[in-house]
């Protein structure tokens, strides 16, 4: 059960792994995992439905192709995980073994949800962006190195400044991308600022 | 100091600021569904976590429901299983839960405003972006995924990081056929799918100012299609009108009280943004989506205009060129969060009287909540529909995204007054979705294909386009 995945909070300062290059704007969590798919009571196996229905129209998909098995880097283009906030979506990318996500930009709350399951997504320029698809493309055995305090990202002969928001920057580098525990701590505070507003007391 | 609106909120909910330089904020008001819930109920239980604010808390179902037969137990046995997994989780925990056993039960993003939980000033989360929505009573309101949800039901908080703020005027007047569905697409249309990312959205104007609550919450539902994950209008007599006599707002003296604070939290006047956008009310024309996300629209007169190497004319089956009107549809759904409330279906009601659907196109009508179906019931909007040859159903997401028993089938072309035409949005990989107003799918529903509002003739004609059609 990856709930274990909930404590496991630790530091995460490089991840490093081979790449996974898919190509396309405004991928929505939709096509990372189609709606049936959350027919379900735990987050157990989704990885085997991820891109179900992209990769059955098109043989030829990252996610199919055998070449990019085994890698832990995703890299994509513009405003990847748009749409629902479906945590099915991140959660099937981490079980398939990704790590990292680099790309030209996020959705928010696709950026958020992986964050909370210890998965930072890098964002750079498109020129860079297309420059590393390339190189994973031609040669996918290089393995790509990214380090979440500086955003450099380094593969073969590439090497781009990518960043990751500060604050979520912190969180991974201080071990404290997955919040629960921290928010339980001083409890007290919720309490009294609750007891602040107006409408909590029904005014 | 001027502020705007979502300034105060956040500052008001502030707890602190966490190491990270996140910050940790009091959730007002937490609405769960069965979907996106299992998952963080057992990640409670396996650290021995209370639910913080059982009473903060309110359930429902609604994504997976059969909206056809709604006794229980369901005949899709994951349906049944999902909705008791969500029985039990509540009853464990102590938390509200409407199903379709009860009065309340509907859509999440219908029920809450409905039942007066949506009100200004709160901080509000659910497991579902579409969150958004709430924002149109002046809350603060987003969608939060799974990990998050366990982190609201344990502590009532959130860690985030705080929002800009771009104000989007809407002034003037809208031409006739012209809804707030087409306001919104033309938003997200000029703004962009990823434009709002990182920030909220501030909707204001004359043509806002004049909206009801459920015009309010049909823009507000779509932010997060334009990427703004937050989307709001700054509560006023309109608002304050809504929410009198609603069953969870406050009553009496207290609800006096209320507006005052709820004024109070209002942008102030000269409150200063980080973006500004204006349009022209009078410039937005009845809008339908041609491609794979909510951006790719145009005006039902103007030609579709862009990248001829865009995979969603591929997969739409569209040219460069070509108009979206007069493409023939096999489905015409009217429902959702984004427009199945009241208002919606008497508009559609309005205009599908004494019409009859077309002979090839299958019809739906789901109304949002039980609440909306009972008050279209009243108002006898069920007899308009079924005469018409609507499939009537019960309250749920139904068509809107492929969860339940309702779905396209293969290439079926679906006439839609939902948010999302991403693929395989409605259930079928390779179905397809035009996202338009519930008027416009009414309309299309009796031609057999998408036709111009405005053009649609109440007295039983197509004008311009002769006697009604038969067109099989």
């Amino acid at each position: 059960m990856m709930a274990t995945q909930a404590t496991a909070a630790g530091p995460i300062l490089t991840i490093s792994g081979r790449g996974l290059p898919l190509r396309g704007n405004d991928i929505d969590t939709d096509r990372i995992m189609p709606a049936r798919f959350l027919r379900v009571v735990s987050f157990d196996g989704l990885e085997q439905h991820l891109f179900e229905d992209d990769r059955a129209t098109d043989p030829r998909h990252p996610f199919s192709n055998p070449r990019y098995a085994g890698a832990t880097v995703l890299v994509v283009n513009a405003n990847f995980g748009s749409g629902s906030s479906r945590e099915h979506a991140p959660q099937g990318l981490l079980r398939s073994g990704i790590r990292a996500i680099i790309g030209e930009s996020f959705a928010e709350i696709f950026q958020g949800n992986s964050a909370i399951l210890g998965i930072p997504c890098f964002a750079a320029g498109h020129d860079e962006i297309g420059r590393l698809q390339m190189l994973v493309e031609q040669t996918p055995d290089v393995i790509i190195e990214a380090d979440v305090r500086s955003g450099v990202v380094t593969a073969g002969s590439v090497r781009i400044t990518a960043s990751v928001p500060p604050a979520l920057r912190e969180a991974f580098l201080s071990g404290q991308w997955n919040p629960t525990a921290m928010l339980l701590d001083r409890y007290d505070e919720v309490r009294r600022v609750a007891d602040r507003l107006p409408y909590i007391a029904g005014f | 100091m001027a502020e705007t609106l979502f300034h105060k909120v956040w500052n008001a909910h502030a707890v602190r600021t966490l190491p990270s330089g996140q910050t940790q904020l009091f959730v007002g008001l937490h609405l769960i569904h069965e979907v996106t819930s299992p998952q963080a109920f057992d990640m409670l239980r396996q650290h021995g976590w209370k639910v913080a604010c059982p009473n903060r808390t309110f359930a429902t179902v609604d994504h997976i429901v059969p909206t056809n037969r709604q006794g229980r137990p369901f005949l899709d046995l994951m349906a049944e299983e999902m909705t008791g997994v969500l029985e039990r989780n509540c009853r464990e925990f102590g938390i509200s839960l409407w199903t379709p056993d009860n009065e309340n039960q509907g859509i999440v993003h219908v029920i809450g405003p409905e039942l007066g939980l949506t009100q200004p000033g709160l901080t509000i989360a659910c497991g579902d972006s579409h969150t958004s929505t709430h924002g149109a009573l002046g809350a603060i309101a987003l969608g939060i995924g799974t990990s998050q949800v366990r982190d609201v039901l344990a502590s009532q908080s959130l860690a985030l990081e705080p929002l800009k703020v771009r104000r989007i005027d809407v002034n003037g007047q809208l031409g006739p056929g012209v809804y707030a569905k087409d306001v919104i697409l033309t938003i997200i249309r000029r703004l962009g799918v990823h434009g709002g990312g990182g920030f909220a959205y501030e909707y204001g104007g004359t043509a806002l100012d004049k909206m009801t609550i459920d015009e309010r919450m049909t823009i507000c539902n779509m932010s997060i299609e334009g990427g703004a994950r937050v989307g709001y209008v700054n509560p006023d007599e309109t608002t304050f009108a809504f929410l009198r006599g609603r069953r969870f707002a406050p009553s009496g003296d207290a609800f006096d009280r209320a507006v005052a604070w709820w004024r109070t939290i209002a942008s102030d006047r000269n409150a200063s943004y980080d973006d500004r956008v204006t349009l022209d009310a009078a410039s937005i024309e009845p809008t339908v989506t041609w491609g794979i996300n909510p951006g790719q629209s145009v005006g039902i007169s103007e030609p579709i205009n862009a990248d001829p190497t865009d995979e969603a004319f591929a997969f739409m089956g569209f040219t460069p060129g070509a108009l979206v009107k007069g493409t023939r549809i096999d489905v015409a759904f009217i429902g959702s969060c984004t427009n199945g409330r009241l208002s919606d279906l008497e508009e559609a009601a309005r205009l599908v009287k004494g019409h009859h659907v077309a002979p090839h196109v299958k019809a739906l009508v789901v109304p949002g909540s039980r609440h909306v179906r009972r008050a279209a019931e009243a108002k006898g909007l069920h007899q308009v529909f079924i005469d018409a040859g609507f499939e009537w159903r019960g309250a749920g997401c139904s068509m809107c995204l492929g969860m339940n028993t309702d779905r396209l089938e293969g290439r079926q072309i679906c006439a839609s007054s939902s948010n999302r035409n991403f693929k395989g949005r409605q259930g079928s990989p390779t179905g397809r979705t035009l996202l338009m107003s519930p008027a416009m799918v009414a309309a299309a529903a009796v031609a057999g294909e998408v036709i111009d509002v405005r053009t649609f003739d109440t007295r039983g004609q197509v004008a311009g386009m002769g006697p009604a059609r038969s067109k099989q």
